[in-house]
């Protein structure tokens, strides 16, 4: 991947194995902005942290380089990389008060003590924990010290922020709340972050773009409409939100318009990347854009389907159909007057746009 | 603010360990087998010696088991067992020192003299005891000496012959082995510093005496080897360790005929001193103690222990019986601490002398040790 | 924690959590109190306590109030103490008296033991000039003073002659004779090779707790197994295997003579010496400071090195500012398990220690063992005793100084 002006960091064929045998990392591409907000996501073990620890310097990778700003960073120790970094569990130092936390970047620097002061200070308020410089990190609540942690990390004032996985210890309320601190503090420094996590929605709420992982390789990366929208990956496309993925095979292509067989029935969808009639396709189609008793005219795709069970989740409802030789098809229809003639047991007619149907190449088999 | 959890999870880590140690230290104590006779004596070669001279036939004789346990001196065990009236040491061989006080103390059964078997000619016991040997509440049964000896591989040149050659650096350069006891070492200085045999004693009763003594130890003590076990000794001499040391002549002779070191021993100044068998006061096994108590001061079984080990018998019926070593035939008589050619210059030790100033002695040598 | 429900879990329901509680803990309670603190206190009270002398001549003692102390006592205390040592005699406690009156003056202990022996055939009433016609010792007024001290029943004596010091005739307190001062100097040498030790082992243990508590856990565990075997090994054992390394025709020296080195005449003596002493503690201590300094070591997460590491802080930096200071509660409590233990040691040195290498608890075992002088030993033990405590508390003090200036 060739520099481009604003690159801020940049992942040149970075490959990671620990034990010469598994790759936990594989010959990965990844450019991250400057002032960009990057999340990395994906399940556990699927390479994310290790590629965040490389860029911290804690790993050094197999093969590849990793550049910041340009320059090879292969022989930079951690400590001159100008890097702050946000720690799963906070690695807030037990034997040191709040205070004493946010001054350690500043007093290894050198510092004097007055500036220093000045600057703890300066950080508090930013994570708006003024008046808590003597107390302990254990005395503070789970939010509180992931507060400081960031607080901390931001301290040198640092152009690049890795956070791994920094809310996964808080419960939801604090987590939703975090996210949106995060955020704010990550927009009013104009900082570049590299984030790690688990959690989709997470992903969705901070990032400015996503990197989906899949087993050491970036499946997709862009921005979160698009991943939503427009996944490339039936891996993406089913960790990104609700999906229903069918399996078929590619009749004729025509422009972006496939048609396929899938269970028996010939659906028409949009054909992403190329192929070519006999391949197979998996296609994913989202339960919200399924429609009950579709018009003619504008749903070309229209099948019956038999509703095996019905779920009533208030703002609307999910229905589990048979259909195109999927019986786990579902579909969500809001919650508006006039849906409540369906019971489960019933045949009707469901039907979808080709627009709202991709047509994937397949996933390698695990 | 504080330091409180930190201090506290010092003293969690400092508590928790300490209760292992505690654990661990619990003590053990022997079982008191109520059928078997329980005889404590010094370990080693000499406690080899006497359960095959003694105990063994003694066993096979009454039917009375025995057991044999090591010590290594005093009176501890045994005052804290008469105290707690839980006596399971029936028999101890004491040094003289400690039997003195032991009675004294009411430690120790009386002896009944009457009950000690004649010699083989038919005098009786009273008359065959060597003088001093039947006390009250014990009986000597055996002579051991505190000797020096050297390791003629180590030691070129002339050898030493005298006890006045064992502080003589000059002509016999390097390091000397003594016990770390001022018992046995002051007489040593004594005589080498000219104090004839017989007024060994008398002058350490003088304060310029004990200085004199200390004095001469003086001359050498850069060069002392302190040894604590008697079987240090024999051990440090085949190393090279040292090229001459005070030892227990039993250990250097087991040394000489068993394992054929090429230790020679010195008898010039050597100091003689006997052990003593006595019965620990409230035994629950009185009878069977008495019984062999008497046995195992039977000329017969003095002289077997003697021709084990070259420890000479408290009886004069028992002198002429000592002939070879039971276990490799070798000649005793030029071995034994007693015999004529050994004793041209020896001293006994004056125990009541050591049990008035012992503890003032010891002191004394601590402090001249730490200087 | 509602005590208003009905008890419905047996006996000990009835009692509430508390009760419960302490019926849990009561047997080691127990046990510690009967094995622990109870002997302790008696030996301690030993060190001040004494009745033996004055319930075996307690008429002897009273007449000795009224004694001027200047003149050898009148005929009467001649025939009281001539009576009660003929009955000390009989009853078999003469020779804890005789031993006890020794101790204050030595020499007495035979003057005693003869007089009582003789004593049975005499008849008074010439009672002084019988006495001293046994011995000449019962015409120096010394020998009734150190009576009246030996007949004290609660004496500061064992600890001012554990602090080489003594009462004089006149009362004064002043330091012993030169040649038999030995406690105080063995003591501060105590000290200083404990301190010594304490420093040695934590120098040679940290690095390797710090092995053991980041290797991978297969690593650790054949590590840990390396640390914990000596420690299951005799004591002698290990002891003996140094001097066969250490002595002067042993393994490292004739190694070095072999290697060219040394000379043969100058092989180094490293046994029978501090050196020796230094060498076999060290090893036999080494697992109590190991082993807490593993245990804390453990807990810290390994992150935070690396997090001080991102914030900016060189290797150096981590360690002092980060790591070692989480270390510190394994490190007191390491320290201070090797010093007491340290302090109170006597094998080793007994076995190794030479001339030089003596400590201040051979002197304990000596007087527990050999002369049987049970106060003396307590009195030692009892200074030991209030060093440590005093020690720990000035550490959790200086510890809790340390936090608040790093924090």
């Amino acid at each position: 991947m060739a520099s481009t002006h604003n690159a801020h960091v940049e992942f040149e064929h970075v490959s990671k194995s620990y034990d010469g045998q598994i790759q936990v990392v594989r010959d990965l591409d990844l450019t991250v902005h400057e002032g960009e907000f990057l999340t990395l996501l994906g399940a556990s073990g699927s390479g994310k942290t290790t590629c965040l620890m490389m860029l911290a310097g804690f790993e050094a990778p197999t093969s590849g380089t990793i550049r910041i700003r340009g320059r090879s960073v292969h022989d930079l120790p951690p400590r001159k990389r100008g890097i702050g970094v946000v720690f799963q569990n906070y690695a807030l130092f037990p034997h040191m008060t709040v205070g004493g936390n946010l001054a350690f970047p500043l007093e290894v620097r050198g510092i004097d003590p007055q500036q220093r002061r000045e600057r703890v200070r300066r950080a508090l308020q930013l994570v708006r924990l003024e008046g808590l410089e003597d107390r302990r990190p254990t005395e503070l609540s789970g939010g509180q010290q992931q507060r400081v942690a960031i607080a901390r990390a931001l301290g040198v004032e640092p152009s690049l922020v890795l956070m791994d996985e920094p809310l996964g210890a808080l419960d939801r309320r604090l987590r939703e709340e975090m996210q949106y601190e995060i955020r704010r503090i990550q927009r009013s420094l104009g900082v570049t972050v590299v984030y790690v996590t688990h959690d989709q929605q997470e992903a969705m709420v901070l990032s400015d773009r996503v990197a989906v992982f899949r087993r050491g390789r970036i499946e997709q990366v862009a921005l979160p409409e698009t991943l939503y929208e427009e996944p490339e990956r039936p891996f993406v496309a089913s960790f990104i939100g609700e999906n229903n993925l069918l399996h078929g095979r590619v009749l004729s292509v025509e422009h972006d318009i496939s048609r396929v067989e899938a269970g028996g029935q010939i659906v028409q969808a949009f054909q992403v990347g190329p192929c070519k009639p006999g391949d197979p396709v998996t296609l994913a189609i989202r339960p919200e854009r399924v429609c009950l008793a579709p018009k003619p005219e504008l749903y070309s795709n229209r099948f019956e389907a038999d509703i095996q069970d019905i779920t009533f989740l208030g703002d609307h409802l999910r229905l589990r159909v048979a259909v195109c030789g999927s019986t786990d098809f579902i579909i969500k229809i809001p919650n508006i007057v006039g849906h409540g003639a369906v019971l489960a047991g019933d045949r009707v007619q469901v039907g979808w746009t080709p627009i709202d149907c991709r047509a994937l190449t397949p996933d390698e088999k695990e | 603010m504080t330091s409180r959890p930190y201090r506290s999870r010092i003293r969690q880590v400092v508590h928790a360990t300490a209760f292992v140690l505690l654990a661990s230290l619990s003590w053990s104590r022997p079982a008191a087998g109520s059928e078997s006779l329980t005889v404590v004596s010094w370990g080693g070669s000499y406690a080899r010696a006497c359960q095959k001279a003694i105990l063994t036939p003694f066993t096979a004789q009454t039917g009375i088991e025995t057991r044999l346990e090591s010590y290594n001196g005093g009176l501890a065990q045994i005052r804290a067992q008469v105290e707690t009236g839980k006596v399971y040491w029936d028999l101890v061989d004491l040094e003289m020192a400690d039997a003195a006080r032991g009675c004294d103390e009411g430690l120790l059964e009386p002896v009944i003299a009457a009950d000690l078997p004649p010699a083989p000619d038919g005098s009786p016991a009273v008359d065959d005891f060597l003088p001093d040997m039947l006390t009250e509440c014990g009986v000597g049964m055996l002579f051991y000496s505190t000797v020096y000896a050297y390791n003629p591989t180590h030691l070129a040149g002339p050898k030493p012959t005298t006890i006045q050659d064992f502080f003589d650096l000059e002509k016999f350069p390097g390091r000397r082995g003594m016990r770390r006891s001022p018992l046995v070492n002051l007489e040593f200085a004594l005589m080498a510093d000219g104090v004839p045999v017989e007024q060994v004693y008398a002058t350490l009763g003088t304060p310029g005496g004990v200085n004199r003594a200390f004095r001469k130890l003086d001359t050498i003590k850069e060069h002392i080897v302190w040894w604590e076990a008697g079987a240090q000794p024999p051990q440090m001499l085949a190393d090279g360790e040292v090229v001459m040391s005070t030892a227990y002549n039993g250990r250097i002779f087991n040394a000489q005929v068993l394992e054929n070191q090429p230790f020679v021993i010195v008898w010039d100044g050597q100091v003689l001193d006997h052990g003593v068998l006595s019965i620990v006061a409230g035994t629950p096994k009185l009878e069977a103690a008495r019984k062999f108590l008497a046995f195992a001061t039977r000329t017969e079984s003095l002289v077997a222990v003697g021709r084990y080990i070259s420890y000479s018998p408290a009886r004069r019926s028992g002198t002429a019986l000592i002939t070879t070593h039971l276990e490799t035939g070798v000649e005793m008589q030029p071995h034994m601490p007693t015999s004529p050619q050994n004793t041209a210059r020896a001293l006994h030790n004056n125990w009541e002398w050591w049990s008035d100033h012992g503890d003032e002695m010891n002191e004394r040598f601590s402090a001249w040790l730490a200087r | 924690m509602s005590s208003k429900r009905p008890a419905d879990g047996g006996v000990f329901a009835l009692f509430g959590p508390q009760l419960r509680a302490v019926g849990l803990v009561l047997p080691l309670v127990a046990f510690i109190g009967l094995t622990f603190v109870a002997p302790l206190a008696t030996m301690l009270s030993r060190s001040v306590y004494d009745p033996v002398v004055a319930a075996a001549l307690p008429e002897t003692l009273r007449l000795l109030q009224a004694w001027d102390g200047v003149h050898v006592p009148p005929e009467p205390v001649f025939e009281t103490i001539a009576r009660e040592l003929r009955t000390a005699r009989q009853e078999r406690s003469l020779g804890r008296v005789a031993t006890r009156i020794n101790r204050v003056r030595g020499g007495l202990r035979s003057v005693l033991t003869r007089t009582a022996r003789r004593v049975r055939e005499a008849e008074g009433p010439a009672w002084r000039d019988t006495l001293v016609g046994i011995h000449a010792a019962w015409d120096d007024v010394q020998t009734w003073h150190a009576i009246r001290r030996a007949g004290e029943r609660f004496t500061a004596r064992h600890y001012l002659h554990a602090l080489d010091l003594e009462r004089r005739s006149d009362g004064h307190i002043a330091p012993r004779p030169d040649e038999y001062r030995v406690y105080v100097s063995l003591l501060w040498r105590t000290l200083v090779v404990s301190l010594s030790l304490t420093g040695l082992c934590l120098l040679l243990g940290y690095p390797v707790a710090y092995l053991i508590a980041h290797a991978p856990p297969q690593r650790a565990n054949l590590l840990l197994l390396l640390v914990l075997v000596p420690f299951w090994t005799s004591l002698l054992v290990r002891t003996t295997a140094w001097i066969v390394l250490l002595q002067t025709q042993g393994v490292i020296n004739s190694t070095l003579v072999a290697l060219g080195l040394i000379a043969d005449e100058s092989r180094l003596a490293m046994i029978y010496n501090m050196t020796g002493t230094m060498v076999a503690m060290t090893h036999v201590l080494l697992p109590f400071m190991v082993l807490p300094l593993y245990a804390v070591m453990r807990t810290i997460p390994r992150l935070h090195m690396s997090a001080a590491a991102s914030l900016g802080a060189s290797t150096i930096q981590a360690f002092w500012r980060v790591y070692w200071p989480q270390t510190l509660p394994g490190v007191g409590a390491g320290s201070l398990l090797v010093f007491i233990l340290a302090i109170g040691y006597y094998i080793t040195p007994a076995l190794v220690g030479g001339r030089s290498g003596q400590l201040i608890s051979n002197m304990i075992a000596y007087h527990m063992q050999t002369s049987l002088n049970w106060g003396l030993a307590a009195a030692i033990g009892g200074l030991l005793l209030a060093f440590v405590l005093v020690l720990y508390l000035v550490y959790d003090r200086l510890v809790g100084i340390e936090r608040m200036r790093l924090g």
